[in-house]
Parts: structure tokens; sequence; C-alpha cells
């Protein structure tokens, strides 16, 4: 499981990046170049979220298992 | 790892998410968007909604017409719970668009056909809900909410899909006579955020979705555990 989140984590850390290099900083939105930021917060944010729905599946993983 | 199912789909979920939440932030935008500006990036949040509601009700629909033909539990459960997660994501589809709708038309609510049609469609759902909750014998239950929802899911979608385009004006993209998001898509890449948009939001609600129905599985069969052990006391 760690594994799986830590090359997630990873993956999107690199398409941050990747877009940091093909985006041309010409529009409002990105101008003071902090964009990113934000992005990495929403990102952060969604993970947390997935975590948690990782870890109730599992919860009810187990309860299946102990209702065979 | 044994012990989430179908993890597949669920890492792919996160992974096209991710993908979405970032690049839907960062794409270079098309110039020609009009007063929608940097809103346009919404393509890639609000309108998903309402694809995947559409998609999951539509699984909903398949579900309960599984059931009329051979009544099982487990296919009144899916369902349900598809039907649930689809209204949720219906309200997220209908607030996202009022608060864009309030700071692009300036009013939260327009009396436009295809808003007034997704009204008409939630309460009908609504009821569908308050039907499942209003029956107490759980098998009559499922079989009247099964033959609703047969009904319902094609007029939801003459309501929110085909009405609007028959209609002569609209405001809303994608209906009637007005814009067209196809109209800015050509001389740009927002289609390789926007499908992918689509399908990861719609994995997600699925996954909420199964979650829900092998925890509605557990109580049922824990509620006729018991229920079979009062039997034999009594």
């Amino acid at each position: 499981m760690k594994k799986i989140l830590s090359s997630i984590l990873f993956l999107s850390t690199f398409i941050a990046a990747f877009a940091q290099e093909t985006g041309q900083a010409e529009s409002l939105f990105r101008q003071s170049g902090k964009i990113y930021v934000v992005v990495g917060i929403i990102v952060i944010i969604f993970l947390l979220i997935v975590l948690y729905l990782v870890r109730l599946d599992r919860k009810i993983s187990k309860l299946e298992e102990n209702q065979k | 790892m044994k012990s989430i199912p179908n993890i597949w789909y669920k890492v792919l979920t996160v992974l096209i998410v991710c993908y979405v939440l970032a690049y839907g932030l960062l794409i270079n935008l098309p110039s020609d968007v009009g007063n929608l500006d940097e809103t346009i990036r919404n393509l890639f949040y609000h309108v998903p909604m309402w694809f995947g509601m559409m998609l999951i009700l539509l699984a909903a629909w398949i579900n309960s017409i599984m059931y009329l033909v051979r009544p099982s539990v487990k296919r009144n459960i899916y369902a349900s719970e598809l039907t649930n997660t689809g209204i949720l994501m219906g309200l997220c589809g209908l607030f996202t668009g009022m608060f864009w709708a309030y700071n692009t038309w300036g009013k939260a609510w327009t009396n436009d056909p295809k808003l007034n049609g997704v009204a008409a469609g939630m309460a009908m759902y609504a009821g569908y809900w308050l039907l499942q909750k209003s029956v107490s014998d759980p098998e009559r239950a499922a079989r009247l909410s099964a033959v609703y929802n047969v009904f319902v899911f094609p007029l939801f979608i003459a309501l929110i899909y085909v009405m609007p385009k028959l209609s002569q004006f609209s405001i809303h993209p994608g209906s009637g006579e007005s814009v067209n998001f196809k109209a800015y898509n050509k001389t740009n890449n927002m289609e390789l955020v926007f499908y992918p948009a689509v399908i990861g939001w719609t994995l997600l609600f699925v996954w909420i979705s199964e979650i829900r129905s092998r925890f509605q599985l557990i109580k049922y069969k824990k509620n006729n555990e018991e229920n079979t052990v009062k039997h034999i006391i009594s």
C-alpha cells in the first residue's frame, strides 16, 4: 500500500514539474508563478481524502472476511 | 494488497484525478472564451459532475432493470447506492454551477430550460429516495423503487438533456442555440484534460458507491443472521 501511495505522490509531483516546464507564463493566472503552490495543496488534500477512502475500503474488507 | 478488491481501477482513479487537478489549473487556455476567462477551467470540474452523474444513474437504471428481471439483494443494493451517489454528484454539479453562474451571469439561478429541468429532475430523484425510506417492508420497497427508477431515468435524461437541446433559447452552453464548448476546443488541448476528467471523477464516485454497497450488503447479511437466530430461539 505504501509503495503505491508513494509512487502516486511521486507521479503527481512529476506532473506538476512537467507542467511547469511547458506552461508559458503569459496568462494572468500564472503571472506570479505561485499557482503551483495551490495545485500542490489541492493535490495533497485530494490524496488525503483518498487515503481515508482506502482505509475505509480495508475496514469494510475486514468486516466481509469476519462474516464469512 | 489483497484487502482492497478491484484495486486497478482505484489506482487509475487516483492517477487520473491528480492529473486533472494539476493540469486543469495549469493548462494554457484558448483566448476566445469571452467573459468566461479563467473560469473556463470549470469545464474540468463542474461539467464532469453532470456527465458522471448521468453515467452512474445509467448504471443504477440497468441494475434496477436487472433486479426486476431477476430479483436479488445485490442488484437492489447496487441500484440504490448508485442512485445515491448519482444524486450526490448532481448536487455537486448543481452547487458548483450556481456558484459559476453567479460569477458569470450575475445570478445564481437564471430562468433557463437546462437549470429548471435539473431542478425538476432532482426533485424526482428525491422522490426515489423518499420512496425507499417510506416503505417499511424491504422487499416491497426494493420492488417499488426499482419500478420507479425504470421510469424516472429516461424522464430525467429528457429533462436535463433533450429538452434544453430542443428549446429556442438557453443561456447555458451545450443546449439550444447557445455556444458549445466544442467551439473552443479545436484550437487547443483542453480535450486532453476534459475527457480524462469525466473518466476520473466518475470512477471516484463509482469507488464511493462500491464501498457503500459492500457496507449495505454486510448490514443485510448481519440482519439476516440475527433474524434466523431469533427464529430458531422462538
